[in-house]
């Protein structure tokens, strides 16, 4: 009997000293951060005039995401969207004519969306980025050169800057009286995830 | 042949030619403007209408500026006896109206580009840029100008209809010389 008792004892303890532990996977995961692109980032645009002079605007970023491999850069991503509809140059006729089907076209095409497929580092602490930019309703590869900035706490920033021709998107009014390239000049800031 | 200057009963080439550049340029250019107000829902087409209608507009200006001091350094011929008294005053007298408002339609035009807080640079046919008036900036201001521009450019429309009128009146109704003071060739 006590024998009985004895046994039971331990196979009871055993049983609650073993907490039921979730498969952990074979791979460290630990060199990949994935951050959310916060909404208070920055997407700055100019287009210049042909009198000097230029357009100075931004575009709000609805969404986006990035991945930091910190072991191989190569291998990191970034996806955003943006909404053109709220885009601001501090002339509001200004704001509704690119928001019109003359350019944006907000209505059909509310969002523009770049998502990378090629990172090459260019340094340490930047890289080249190539991806789909999709705007109007096409999509075209473009390369965007990203720096990054500074890490606080679980936030991260980079500096990225493009020139995007408008022409192949359809949205070529105005040239040559304004410039065919945008200029791109932006701070995105990652909350880690 | 014609002479370049005009003499004491008729227009010189250089009269002729600008009057008829100037005067088809201007009639199709309240065309084109009328025309950037009726594609107000079509913001390309009415972007470009508008640099159209600049460019155009910048061209006339710059005749009508060579027409005046031409107009006021030459002479004028007189229409003859076959006009009355009151007939040439009041030819002389739209005449002049005629040419300042080839002057004062597009300078107007110029004010309005100038004001807007648009700011969209005049870049004539795609070749030289025409820089602003210094004039005050603010949508007020824009509307202002647009109103003055209308105003003027409908009310020489309404004058080169009774010009014209006149003029082919002369020509076929009184068999007159007017008009063939003003075409190409002169008998
Ligand atoms: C002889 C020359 C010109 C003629 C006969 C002319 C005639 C007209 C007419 C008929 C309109 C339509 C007005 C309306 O319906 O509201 C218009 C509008 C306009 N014109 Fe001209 N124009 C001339 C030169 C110019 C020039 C040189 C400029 C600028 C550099 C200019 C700028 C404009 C603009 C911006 C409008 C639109 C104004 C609005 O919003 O009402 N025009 N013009
Ligand atoms: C189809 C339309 C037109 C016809 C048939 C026409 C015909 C004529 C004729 C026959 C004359 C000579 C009058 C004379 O012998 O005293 C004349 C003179 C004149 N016309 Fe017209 N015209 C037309 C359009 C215009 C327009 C659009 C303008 C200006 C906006 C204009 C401005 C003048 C002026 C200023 C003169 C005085 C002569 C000069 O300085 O060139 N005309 N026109």
């Amino acid at each position: 009997m006590k024998t009985v008792a004895w046994t039971s004892a331990i196979a009871l303890t055993i049983a609650m000293a073993t907490p039921v532990i979730p498969a952990q996977p074979a791979f460290a995961a630990q060199a990949i951060a994935h951050y959310r692109i916060d909404p208070a980032s920055h997407i700055g645009f100019h287009v210049e005039q042909v009198s000097g002079g230029a357009i100075n605007g931004s575009i709000p970023v609805a969404s986006g995401h990035f991945e930091i491999n910190a072991q191989d850069l190569a291998h990191s991503s970034v996806t955003i969207e943006l909404s053109p509809g709220g885009v601001a140059t501090g002339q509001p006729r200004i704001d509704a004519f690119l928001r019109s089907n003359a350019v944006f076209d907000t209505q059909t095409y509310p969002a523009i969306t770049f998502t990378s497929t090629n990172v090459v580092p260019t340094g340490p602490k930047s890289a080249t980025i190539t991806g789909a930019l999709t705007a109007r309703g096409k999509s075209r590869p473009e390369t965007f050169q990203a720096a990054f900035s500074k890490e606080n706490g679980n936030r991260m920033s980079f500096h990225v800057t493009g020139d995007i021709p408008r022409l192949p998107y359809g949205m070529g009014v105005g040239v040559p009286i304004y410039s065919n390239v945008v200029s791109f000049d932006m701070q995105l800031e990652g909350v880690r995830e | 042949m014609i002479s370049l200057r005009n003499t004491a009963t008729a227009y010189g080439l250089v009269s002729r030619c600008l009057h008829w550049s100037v005067a088809l340029l201007f009639i199709g250019q309240i065309a084109l403007g009328w025309l950037t107000q009726v594609f107000s829902d079509q913001p390309v087409l009415q972007f470009d209408l508008y640099q159209l209608h600049k460019s155009v507009g910048f061209l006339i200006l710059a005749l009508a500026l060579i027409r005046l001091a031409w107009s006021l350094f030459g002479r004028s011929p007189h229409a003859g006896a076959v006009a009355s008294a009151v007939e040439r005053l009041l030819a002389r007298f739209a005449h002049r109206v005629l040419l300042l408002l080839t002057v004062a339609v597009p300078l107007a035009g110029w004010a309005i580009a100038s004001a807007s807080p648009l700011g969209v640079p005049s870049y004539v046919f795609d070749l030289v840029v025409v820089p602003n008036l210094p004039l005050p900036v603010s949508d007020a201001a824009e509307a202002f100008w647009s109103h003055i521009h209308a105003w003027l450019a409908y009310g020489a429309a309404g004058l080169v209809s009774i010009h014209a009128a006149a003029a082919l009146f002369h020509a076929f109704r009184r068999g007159r010389t007017s008009l063939h003071g003003m075409l190409p060739q002169r008998r």
